[in-house]
């Protein structure tokens, strides 16, 4: 697990980019916390800053839109999942359970970079 | 229609393919494409596939399943040399001829290049195996590289060979970089970035002619010799080992002369890709649609669906009406622009400041904004683009 943020500071339409390898977004979308692989499928651009509506996320470069739910791209020019990692939240701060495999992170460099301000 | 016929094989030619099916057209579908390889996708050329970041692998459009799926048949490597829409046939330059009752034409550009003796070491940049023979060269340790043109495709190979640790001169004969696409105030912000970077940005002349460098001897391949020098138009000389020329592209209609179409710099269609000859219709980069001849990306992904329902249903049922977009990386920065901008609209910036290379800024003409544009801001970009396409919905 490798904590994201405080709850408080991960308001409803916002994200937060982790800059981990490859990095991951975490979202507040109306009020459900989703987390899925930040790189859109389809070419280099950053899900953290996309446009968020409902559980879907578009890409801000090319307008892919990804369901946050699954990670399926809901549209072209996407054609790949983006992958997906379960969150909790405990005692106020934001976990995201990132497979054992892939966390090749310590905890203290897993800093939490905030998206784009609104 | 039993059988539709389309006629390249890049973005627009693939999307209108995709298009077909998706609209349940399940007779015969022919794709003719003048390169060797499968549907690929351009931007990344100047880019990331120039720097090694990424492989040509990467840039498919279509994996195998979805070559499957489409069931057409490709006929790659071969160019259409004729169309003659009475007798509805497809002429390739091999010696075929195709029947046909539909054809969408997606042809799209070729680059402009320099008058004179072909150089070796002189490069455009359009296709894989373009970019392919400009990486191959930029691999061989540090060399002085020429950009002629500081558009687009200029200005991202010159950022690309910087970060290769290449020693680049950009020359371009506006007073500015990309002037007539972004107004004074935003090219003054491009033209910064080249700087910014060592990169030497001369504007306001233009080439007089490229010449061979006289201490090397000819070159075996081709017998072509090498290229060393570039001659400005104000008569200084530059050395060169490399020279890309990215001064713009002109649409690939030359096969069409005497088909009927009419051409005036692009195929001449109304803002539903539909053209005067039944049947035929156009998308991306060789259609000059409603007047206008978009050479971008989004357009030559999205406007196939709308031509293609046309094509189908015989007539202009709908037109392709979405803001225009495009982006742009350079030096380590996005710039997107959206919307239609006018040669008088007024910039404003609206927040960030250029100093800091990030931006958003918005054009405006009589109090009406009408186009926005950023500089690594993709989030707020986005808001502003998306309230410009509604009010523009609002107004029509």
């Amino acid at each position: 697990m490798i904590p994201v943020c405080r709850l408080e500071d991960l308001p409803e339409g916002e994200s937060v980019r982790l800059d981990l390898e490859p990095p991951i977004a975490v979202f507040n979308a109306d009020g459900e916390l989703y987390a899925i692989d930040d790189t859109c499928t389809h070419q280099d651009a950053s899900l953290s800053e996309g446009w968020l509506e409902g559980c879907l996320v578009e890409c801000p470069l090319h307008a892919a839109s990804f369901d946050l739910r699954t990670g399926r791209p809901t549209c072209l020019p996407a054609r790949k999942a983006v992958r997906t990692h379960p969150v909790s939240v405990l005692d106020g701060t934001v976990w995201v359970h990132v497979e054992s495999d892939r966390a090749v992170q310590a905890p203290h460099t897993a800093v939490a970079g905030q998206g784009s301000a609104a | 229609m039993n059988t539709i016929t389309v006629i390249g094989a890049s973005l627009a030619g693939l999307h209108a393919a995709l298009a077909l099916r998706a609209e349940g057209y399940d007779g015969r579908l022919v794709i003719v494409g003048e390169e060797h390889h499968r549907p690929y996708d351009r931007p990344p050329l100047s880019k990331e596939f120039l720097t090694g970041a990424v492989t040509a692998e990467r840039l498919s459009l279509a994996d195998a399943e979805e070559i499957a799926d489409l069931d057409a048949d490709w006929l790659l490597g071969t160019r259409a040399e004729g169309l003659d829409p009475p007798a509805r046939t497809v002429t390739l330059t091999d010696g075929r001829r195709l029947s046909t009752d539909g054809v969408v034409l997606a042809t799209g550009a070729v680059p402009r290049t320099l008058p004179g003796e072909p150089l070796e070491g002189v490069h455009t940049l359009r296709t894989l195996d373009d970019a392919a023979a400009l990486r191959e060269e930029l691999s061989r340790g540090q060399v002085r590289v020429v950009v002629i043109g500081a558009g687009f495709i200029g200005a991202e190979v010159a950022s690309s060979c910087a970060t290769l640790g290449h020693n680049v001169t950009v020359v371009e004969a506006a007073a500015q970089p990309l002037l007539p696409q972004l107004g004074a105030q935003i090219a003054e912000f491009c033209a910064a970035l080249h700087t910014d970077h060592g990169v030497a940005l001369l504007t306001g002349t233009g080439v007089r002619a490229l010449h061979p460098d006289g201490d090397r001897p000819t070159q075996a391949a081709g017998g072509r010799r090498r290229v060393g020098w570039v001659e400005l138009a104000d008569g200084r000389f530059l050395p060169a080992d490399v020279v890309v020329v990215g001064i713009g592209v002109r649409p690939a209609t030359g096969w069409l002369e005497g088909s009927g179409l009419p051409l005036d710099d692009g195929v001449v269609c109304d803002a539903g890709g539909v053209t005067p000859v039944p049947g035929v219709v156009a998308v991306g980069d060789v259609a000059r649609s409603a007047g206008h001849r978009a050479e971008h990306w989004t357009s030559a992904m999205e406007a196939p669906a709308v031509a293609v329902r046309n094509l189908l249903a015989g007539t202009t049922v709908e037109t392709y009406t979405a803001l225009p977009y495009f982006w742009s990386d350079q030096y380590g920065v996005r710039l997107q622009l959206a919307g239609s901008r006018g040669p008088g609209d007024t910039v404003r910036v609206v927040e960030g400041s250029p100093e800091d290379r990030s931006f958003l800024a918005v054009y405006e003409r009589e109090g009406a904004t009408t186009a926005v544009f950023a500089a690594n801001r993709p989030r707020p970009f986005m808001r502003a683009r998306r309230e410009l396409a509604r009010a523009g919905m609002v107004a029509a």
